[in-house]
C-alpha cells in the first residue's frame, strides 16, 4: 500500500486565509457573485423606448459587448451632465471626505463593504471626473485620486450604482448637502448610455411607455382587476362600490402605483382607496391611461422620467378634472413633488386642490395640483368626517416605516402617523434614529426589488428589519405599516427572513378596516378575509 | 467542564471575547473606519452589535455547558446575517472555529503549565459539534432564501392566476359538511 504524506492539521488550517486583502479600494476588482446583483436589461426593452446601445449581455460575462468608442461616450456623457446640472459639478468638487456619510448607508451597514460608503460610491465616479476634468487629476493621476476609465471601472460602477437605492439617508448627514442619490442617478444615466441597465428597471419602463404602467396591465385588465376587488369588498361589507374609469368631467383624477392593482398585500390598500372614496361620495375617476404613479424612468435618465411622467398632466387635461389625488407610493412622490412641475408644468389648467368634503385648500400643492392621500385622509379625520372603529384593528400592534422618498423627499412625517393612530389603538414607534428623516430604506428601492438579487435585498434591508425586530421583541409589534408600493412588495420577504411574525400593510388598508361605511352589514372579517377580533368563528 | 479550564476561561474572558470579535470582524472587507468594532449604537451598527452580543453570550453558554438547543437563537442571530453576506458556507460558520485559535493563542502557556490538554480537547470537540449544529442553521437560512423567492412570485401573480381562472380558492361554505364522516 502506497504511503501518502498527509498534511498536518496546522498546515491545513494555515492555508485558509480568512482575512480579506488590505488593499486600496481602487485595487480591489468587483466580483459578481450569484444572487447579489440584478439581471441585465433585455435588448428588446431598451429598443422599445429608443435607449442607445441596446445589446444582449450578462454581468457575469467577461466581455460586456461594449460598443466601440464607449469610453468617449461616457466622458462626453459626463461633460454634458456637468454643463447641464450644476448640482453634479458641485457634488464632484465640494466633498471634503469628512466621513459624516460613511456609516449612514444601509448597504454599508448591512455588508461592511467600504465601497458602499456613500463617500466611496461617489468616489467611484469622482475619480474618473478628476482624471478627465481637473488639472490636478490630469497631471498627478492617482496621487490626486484620479484614475483612467476602463472596463473594470465600468463594472464597478454597475455593481455599486445598482447597490444604492437612492434613499438619500446619507445626504441628511452631509454638512455640504451632497445628495449621493443624485450621483447614483448620474452614474446610472452614464451606464444607460451604453445599454447597461437592469431588467427590473428596463422592463417596467418599456411596459409603462407602451401600456401606461410598469406591470403592463392593459385597460380591460385593469378594470377587471378592480372589479375583482369590488366583488371582495361586497362580500365583506355588503356594499358594492362603483368606481368610474376615464370619466370626463370628474372633479378629481386618482393616480396610484400599479403595484396596488395586483399582488398581495398591495391590493388590500387599493380596496381601501375604493371603500374610502365610495363612503365619501367622491367625484373622482381612475384612468387606464395614467395608470401608474410610479416612475421607473427616474432610475434610467432624466429624459425618460420626464416622458413617462407627462401622461399624468396630459390625462388630467384630457379628462378636464380640477385636481389630482395620488396614492401611497415612495419614489412616485419624489418625482411628483420635486420634478413634475418643472418637467411638464405649469399645470395652469388645474385648480389649487380643495377637499370637497372639508373645504380645506391644500396650499402645499398649489403648484403641482397633486395631493398625497394621507394628507387628504388626515384632513378628513381631523374634521371628523369619517366614522371609524379602531377596535377592528385591535389584534394589530402596528409600527410605521417612513418610506424614504415621502419622508426625505417631501417631509411627510405626521400625516401618515396621524391617520394610523386614528384607526389603530396599538401604535409603537421604532427607535428615533431609524425613523422620520433618518429612516432606513427597505433595501429594495430604486428598481432593486427584483427576485434574483434576494441576498442583496436582505442585507440592504437588515438595518430596517433590525429596528422592526426591536419593537417586535419589546412591544409585540406584528404589523409594519407603510405608504409605498415597493415597501409592500419587498417587506414581506424581508420580514419573513429577519422578523417572522410581522405582516406588512398599506396605511389605507388599516383605514378601510376601521371605516364604518353607511349601510354596511356587520363585518366579521377584515379585507384579507381574516376574522376580526371578537368575531372568530362567525361565518 | 474541568474547573481549571473553566477558571482560566473565566479569568481571561474579556481578552478572549475581544480577540474572538476581532477575528470575526477580520472576515469582513478591510475597513479603515472601523465601524463594525467601534460604533456602539445597536441600530446604526447591527452587524457589530450582533457579533458582540452573540460572542459574549455564546462564550457564557459554553462555560455553563448549555445544550445546543439553548444556543440556537444566538447562533441563528449571527448566522442569519452571515448567510446573506457573500460568504462561502465554510466561511459563514468559520467564526466558531476561530474561538479555538483564540483560546490556544491566549491560554497556550497556561494549558502547558497546568497540563489540561484533555480538557482542551473536550472543549474543542464541543466547539466542533457546535459548528455542525451551526451548519444546520446556515442551511436552513439558505433554504429559506429560496423559499422567499417562491413566495414572492406567488404574491405577485396570485391575482393574475385567479383572474385567468387558472387558480381558484375553495369557498369556505363547501366545508359545511365537515362534520359528516365518510367511510373510505
Amino acid at each position: 500500500m502506497a504511503k501518502y504524506k498527509l498534511p498536518k492539521p496546522g498546515e491545513l488550517s494555515s492555508s485558509i486565509n480568512y482575512n480579506p486583502p488590505a488593499k486600496d479600494w481602487m485595487d480591489i476588482p468587483v466580483e459578481f457573485k450569484p444572487a447579489t446583483y440584478p439581471a441585465a436589461a433585455k435588448e428588446k426593452d431598451l429598443l422599445t423606448v429608443g435607449f442607445p446601445n441596446a445589446h444582449q449581455w450578462t454581468p457575469e460575462d467577461e466581455d460586456w459587448n461594449l460598443p466601440d468608442g464607449w469610453e468617449d461616450t461616457v466622458i462626453k456623457g459626463i461633460e454634458e451632465r456637468l454643463s447641464k446640472y450644476r448640482s453634479f459639478k458641485l457634488f464632484m468638487d465640494v466633498c471634503v471626505r469628512c466621513g459624516a456619510c460613511a456609516d449612514k448607508c444601509h448597504f454599508y451597514i448591512g455588508t461592511g463593504d467600504p465601497k458602499n460608503m456613500p463617500v466611496v460610491r461617489a468616489e467611484l465616479l469622482r475619480s474618473v471626473y478628476k482624471r478627465y476634468f481637473t488639472k490636478a487629476g490630469k497631471v498627478l493621476g492617482r496621487l490626486a485620486g484620479a484614475r483612467d476609465l476602463d472596463a473594470d471601472v465600468l463594472k464597478e460602477w454597475w455593481y455599486y450604482f445598482f447597490q444604492c437605492t437612492e434613499c438619500r439617508r446619507c445626504s441628511v448627514f452631509c454638512p455640504y448637502g451632497i445628495d449621493t442619490a443624485e450621483l447614483t442617478i448620474m452614474g446610472r444615466e452614464l451606464l444607460n448610455l451604453l445599454g447597461l441597465n437592469i431588467n427590473w428597471i428596463a422592463g417596467p419602463v418599456a411596459a409603462c411607455y407602451s401600456k401606461g404602467n410598469h406591470l403592463g396591465i392593459e385597460p380591460h385588465a385593469l378594470k377587471s382587476n378592480i372589479e375583482l376587488m369590488i366583488d371582495d369588498i361586497e362580500d365583506i361589507t355588503g356594499i358594492r362600490v362603483n368606481p368610474t374609469f376615464n370619466r370626463k368631467g370628474a372633479e378629481i383624477l386618482f393616480v396610484t402605483p400599479s403595484g396596488d392593482y395586483m399582488g398581495e398585500p398591495g391590493i388590500y390598500t387599493c380596496m381601501g382607496y375604493l371603500m374610502l372614496f365610495h363612503e365619501l361620495g367622491l367625484d373622482y375617476t381612475w384612468s387606464t391611461y395614467a395608470s401608474e404613479g410610479g416612475n421607473f424612468g427616474f432610475f434610467t435618465s432624466n429624459d425618460m422620467a420626464k416622458r413617462l411622467n407627462s401622461k399624468i398632466y396630459a390625462e388630467a387635461k384630457r379628462l378636464g378634472v380640477k385636481w389630482i389625488l395620488g396614492g401611497e407610493c415612495g419614489h412616485m412622490w419624489r418625482v411628483l413633488n420635486q420634478y413634475m412641475d418643472t418637467w411638464n408644468g405649469p399645470a395652469d389648467f388645474l385648480e389649487v386642490p380643495v377637499s370637497p368634503i372639508t373645504g380645506t385648500r391644500f396650499e402645499n400643492a398649489k403648484s403641482t395640483k397633486m395631493v398625497h392621500i394621507t394628507e387628504f385622509t388626515a384632513d378628513l379625520i381631523k374634521h371628523n368626517k369619517l366614522k371609524l372603529d379602531p377596535t377592528r384593528n385591535d389584534h394589530l400592534r402596528v409600527t410605521f416605516h417612513d418610506s424614504c422618498n415621502p419622508a426625505r423627499g417631501m417631509g411627510l412625517f405626521e400625516e401618515p402617523r396621524y391617520v394610523i393612530k386614528s384607526v389603530c389603538n396599538n401604535f409603537f414607534e421604532m427607535p428615533e434614529n431609524t425613523i422620520r428623516e433618518k429612516t432606513f430604506c427597505c433595501g429594495s428601492g430604486s428598481g432593486l426589488n427584483a427576485t434574483e438579487n434576494m441576498e442583496e435585498r436582505m442585507r440592504g434591508g437588515f438595518p430596517r428589519a433590525n429596528a422592526v425586530k426591536y419593537v417586535h421583541d419589546k412591544h409585540g409589534v406584528n404589523m409594519l405599516a407603510n405608504i409605498c408600493a415597493v415597501d409592500r412588495a419587498a417587506f414581506p420577504a424581508l420580514m419573513d427572513y429577519w422578523v417572522p411574525g410581522v405582516g406588512v400593510t398599506g396605511t389605507h388598508e388599516l383605514v378601510a378596516n376601521a371605516l364604518v361605511m353607511t349601510g354596511e352589514k356587520e363585518r366579521t372579517t377584515n379585507l384579507r378575509g381574516e376574522d376580526l377580533p371578537g368575531k372568530e368563528g362567525n361565518e | 467542564m474541568d474547573s481549571k479550564l473553566k477558571d482560566l476561561l473565566e479569568k481571561k474572558r474579556s481578552e478572549l471575547v475581544s480577540k474572538w470579535i476581532d477575528a470575526i470582524i477580520s472576515t469582513y472587507p478591510n475597513d479603515p473606519s472601523g465601524m463594525l468594532k467601534n460604533k456602539k449604537d445597536r441600530f446604526e451598527n447591527p452587524i457589530g452589535h450582533t457579533i458582540t452580543n452573540v460572542t459574549q453570550n455564546l462564550f457564557q453558554a459554553l462555560l455553563d455547558e448549555k445544550s445546543f438547543t439553548d444556543c440556537k437563537q444566538l447562533l441563528d442571530d449571527i448566522i442569519r446575517v452571515r448567510a446573506v453576506q457573500d460568504f462561502a458556507p465554510s466561511k459563514a460558520v468559520s467564526f466558531i472555529f476561530m474561538l479555538k485559535n483564540v483560546v490556544r493563542e491566549e491560554l497556550g502557556k497556561e494549558i502547558r503549565q497546568n497540563q489540561i490538554y484533555e480538557e482542551i480537547f473536550k472543549f474543542e470537540s464541543q466547539l466542533d459539534d457546535l459548528a455542525l449544529f451551526a451548519f444546520d442553521i446556515y442551511s436552513g437560512c439558505r433554504e429559506q432564501l429560496n423559499q422567499l423567492k417562491t413566495d414572492e412570485l406567488k404574491r405577485m401573480t396570485f391575482t393574475l392566476l385567479k383572474k385567468a381562472n387558472l387558480m381558484s380558492e375553495i369557498p369556505a361554505q363547501e366545508f359545511e359538511h365537515k362534520e359528516l364522516k365518510f367511510n373510505l
